[in-house]
């Protein structure tokens, strides 16, 4: 009865309210930017991992193609090391550190120098300060790669935000979406639309006019070469996107394999142990002739 | 929940009780389990950080521009370190010193490296209660701590207590004559 | 603590010079050991068991994570990365926190929805209601400030906006603005500040809570039938029976809570809030975490300045009139026809205003949120009333009892006092 004329009365809302917001949601649609499609990430779900040779690939592409202009501060060289990462070995770190001019300071004369990285040192950005950065972009400073990952989304809308919410359809991967869609956007301008000097058409960034221009091609990155000779996986840019888009979730999120394995193992603890009070407080409700809960009808009784 | 397994019915099978009483104690044992791991992360969180443990990297310290009788200070990990280069009179005076009657006895050779008895390169912090020893004073050509009195040799052994050791020497190493790194032994970074 | 006397019996001689000295073991066995509970209590009265120990997680997680925050404009987006990166576990109390203060929200709807519909707010708690209301107050500064600390985009446009919602009290509002910016604008000082009295509020929750329990220990629980204990027979003793029943729930509850941690950390936050603070760009869609959309929605209900702010601040302040508004004399809707209908359109007004408050405002939405809003209020001012004048409540139970086996059967068991000859029961 009750939940009836709740839904009753959310459907009566929801049907006014639907009708109310007819007008500016589809006056909206005419400039709307398409929704990024979705794509299959080894690391979206419960038991999702992130795919080292991926994390390296897009590594790669970071270093080759993204770092001339994006900065990356708050990773450290070490963390490419670290378990649940790219796998990088420590050696390999060490090495790739040192290929690093490290602003260091001052010395013992007052004066800032350069020194090679160290794998405790966070990636030295491209450019001093933003205000440089800005200068040498065209009036925009590049996003810091860090956090972009997470900081990049789209809107569902209902229903299906309620299901990524939930296990079994559960989605928080909208982030790299965005991105793999972003660099795989870069499209003429439909007729009729004028792009001002220094922006570039790109169809999944929102207003479609954005200041980077399209940073990569087919073929632009080498990738490692499998026995046959050919490179692991196409060298395209739809391939060169994934890769970098997953190097940026680890980047963005560097604990995700422990937190999901660790999460993995409270559930099921607090599921048995959820279990045994059920139990327990069945045996001692029993003394006083059984408990009452919400599930039984008499407490509902809507005289 | 003593009280209700004590007024479970009479009537009841010895077996019941049994079982009730496992099903408690599981219970009461998940309840305990659950709180000791939820308060781990709480006490790791308080250790070294990542970037602490990573920043702990080996420093090299240029000998060159220190002159005699001069203590130069370094950090690393931020700790305070003396480096000090002794006189020719110091290191006599330190050699003539008996060990036997030090409060904590160390040989003059201990405290220095073999082939560089000039240098002597120690942590900075009283072994007290941590204060910073104030270098050339005191009767024992070292250092004299101004929180408590503590006083320490040249050689930064302790000469007066109430400081219980003397100064710890740091992992280092030479790298040449004028060069030291500090937090690698032999080329083995230490822990 | 207790108008129930004091049951407590110190049994070692340690026990009761103690006892005599500071009666506090006493105190906490008539609270929350031998304290009457109504038998036919539902899992909706698990929720205060839960509140509180949502405050503890809030209020341990943070003071955890003070111990790596850096509240300063320049630091403290870097300082909660450095957490989530370097600090062993760092990520998961920092998820704990945030996932955390939506829980608590979530809890506390119930919690305040379950007190609406079983009438709880009617005399004699009015008081123990008002002090409700205060803590919700309290936990809405709170997690307004704590929102604030990461200091990405959304904190500081969050932190902008409410300050200038308060610039718009009349004659002291530019004084409080600028007392809370300590400056031109939201900067440095601001952060600082908010860090200071984000720590400093969940004490006072906490204290409120305290006074919150106390109430209700002197007026008693009330009950799915709104109709108070009359014998022995309607209660059961607070430990074990709603104890062991407050531990079920609560773990229940932190799978859910554990799950948001583990698989969805950023779902209830902003992706907005992963960019460090711009004051030279607003992000497109400034909205505040999803608990108060509602309020959020009834501020942009109307195109004035300070309406909005009275009437968002009416919204919440409404909530404590409800004993003195409502005129039925039952408590709960299980026995009020009219009103229960009412109530549930009620609950889906709330939502719908809490969805408006995620829109732009524009055009429909807009006129939605005026009409959700103004029956927002009406449903306190003219629903309450006049329902309570007119409704004929159906018959209620005799007592407590016979509203959970029906009227003349008999149960098993005593209720009061604990453990007393237990009949064989049924279940189980």
């Amino acid at each position: 009865m009750t939940i009836r004329t709740l839904l009753a009365a959310t459907l009566v809302a929801a049907s006014l309210g639907g009708a109310l917001m007819g007008a500016p949601a589809s006056a909206e649609d005419a400039h709307a930017t398409p929704q990024p499609p979705r794509q299959k990430w080894s690391y979206a779900g419960v038991f999702g991992s992130f795919d080292q040779g991926q994390l390296q690939r897009g590594f790669q592409v970071y270093k080759e193609v993204c770092s001339a202009c994006h900065s990356m501060k708050l990773v450290a060289f070490r963390n490419l090391a670290e378990a649940g990462g790219p796998g990088y070995s420590a050696a390999q770190v060490k090495a790739l550190a040192a290929t690093y001019q490290v602003k260091d300071g001052p010395n013992d004369s007052g004066e800032m120098f350069e020194r090679p990285g160290r794998p405790a040192d966070r990636f030295p950005p491209p450019f001093p300060n933003d205000q440089a950065a800005a200068a040498a972009n065209g009036g925009k400073a590049p996003p810091d790669f860090s956090v972009l990952a997470k900081a990049r989304t789209y809107e569902r809308g209902f229903p299906w935000f309620v299901l990524d919410a939930l296990p079994f359809t559960g989605y928080s991967e909208q982030g790299v979406d965005y991105i793999h869609a972003l660099l795989t956007g870069y499209e003429e301008p439909p007729q009729g639309t004028e792009v001002p000097d220094g922006g570039h058409y790109n169809k999944y960034y929102p207003g479609h006019i954005i200041a980077m221009p399209n940073p990569i091609s087919d073929g632009q990155v080498s990738y490692p070469k499998g026995d046959d000779g050919q490179p692991v996986v196409p060298e395209t840019v739809d391939q060169y996107s994934k890769d970098v888009a997953a190097f940026m979730a680890w980047a963005a999120e560097p604990h995700m394999m422990a937190r999901k394995a660790l999460g993995l193992r409270v559930i099921l603890f607090l599921i048995v142990l959820a279990g045994l009070l059920y139990y327990v407080k069945k045996r001692v409700w029993a003394d006083v002739g059984g408990e009452t809960h919400g599930l039984q009808p008499e407490l509902h009784k809507t005289f | 929940m003593a009280n209700t397994t004590a007024a479970a019915p009479a009537g009841a099978a010895p077996q019941e009780g049994t079982r009730r009483d496992f099903l408690f104690l599981a219970t009461g044992a998940g309840l305990a389990v659950g709180a000791g791991a939820v308060a781990w992360p709480f006490v790791a969180s308080m250790a070294p950080d990542a970037a602490t443990i990573a920043a702990g990297a080996p420093l090299e310290v240029d000998l060159s521009p220190i002159t005699d009788g001069q203590i130069v200070n370094v950090f690393w990990r931020g700790k305070l370190i003396f480096v000090r280069k002794l006189t020719e009179k110091e290191i006599t005076d330190m050699k003539a010193v008996p060990v036997g009657q030090l409060i904590d006895p160390a040989a003059a050779d201990t405290r220095v490296k073999k082939g560089h008895e000039q240098w002597l390169v120690v942590y900075g912090n009283c072994t007290h209660l941590g204060c910073v020893p104030i270098g050339h004073s005191g009767n024992f050509e070292g250092w004299s701590c101004p929180c408590h009195g503590s006083q320490f040799d040249a050689l930064g052994r302790v000469r007066r207590g109430p400081a219980p050791i003397n100064l710890p020497i740091p992992p280092y190493a030479f790298q040449s004559d004028t060069k030291i790194r500090i937090g690698e032994e032999g080329g083995k970074a230490a822990a | 603590m207790s108008a129930h006397g004091n049951t407590y019996v110190p049994r070692s001689r340690l026990a009761k010079w103690f006892e005599s000295r500071l009666p506090i073991v006493g105190l906490v066995h008539s609270s929350f050991v031998a304290f009457p509970v109504p038998r036919n209590l539902t899992y909706f009265w698990t929720f205060g068991a839960i509140l509180i120990a949502f405050l503890g997680i809030q209020i341990i997680t943070g003071v955890w994570l003070a111990m790596h925050y850096e509240p300063s404009a320049k630091g403290a987006f870097d300082s909660v990365e450095h957490i989530m990166r370097d600090v062993n576990y760092g990520w998961l109390l920092r998820y704990a926190h945030a996932n955390g203060a939506s829980m608590f929200f979530v809890a506390v709807y119930v919690h305040i929805f379950r007190n609406l519909y079983y009438g709880s707010y009617k005399a004699p708690r009015e008081v123990l209601y008002i002090l409700g209301v205060v803590i919700y107050l309290l936990m809405m500064a709170t997690a307004f400030l704590g929102y604030t600390l990461p200091w990405g985009q959304m904190s500081y446009w969050g932190a902008t906006v409410i300050t200038n919602i308060l610039a718009a009290i009349p004659v002291v509002g530019d004084t409080i603005q600028s007392l809370l910016w300590g400056g031109y604008s939201v900067g440095n000082p601001t952060v600082n500040r908010f860090f200071s009295l984000h720590f400093l509020l969940p004490w006072m929750i906490a204290g409120v809570v305290v006074l919150h329990v106390w109430a209700l220990h002197v007026t008693g629980q009330n009950n799915p039938t709104g109709i108070p204990i009359k014998s022995s027979k309607d209660a059961v003793p607070f430990t074990p029976y709603a104890t062991i029943k407050d531990v079920f729930a609560v773990v229940v509850f932190m799978i859910l809570f554990a799950w948001f941690i583990f698989y969805q950390p950023n779902y209830l936050g902003h992706a907005d809030n992963y960019v460090p603070a711009n004051p030279a760009v607003t992000p497109a869609h400034i909205v505040p975490e999803w608990y108060f959309l509602p309020f959020y929605a009834i501020l942009r209900a109307v195109p004035s300045k300070l309406g909005g702010v009275i009437l968002m601040f009416s919204a919440v302040l409404i909530l404590a009139l409800a004993p003195w508004l409502d005129t039925s004399r039952v408590r709960s809707c299980n026995y009020r026809p009219i009103y229960r209908q009412f109530f549930w359109v009620f609950v889906a007004v709330c939502v719908i205003l809490g969805w408006l408050g995620a829109k732009p405002p524009e055009g429909g939405y807009v006129i939605a949120s005026q009409i959700c809003t103004a029956y927002y209020f009406a449903h306190f001012l003219v629903v309450m009333p006049l329902v309570g004048l007119f409704e004929t409540p159906t018959p209620l139970p005799g007592s407590i009892l016979e509203s959970v086996t029906g009227p003349g059967k008999q149960v098993g068991g005593s209720g009061m006092p604990a453990g007393a000859a237990a009949a064989p029961t049924t279940k189980g």
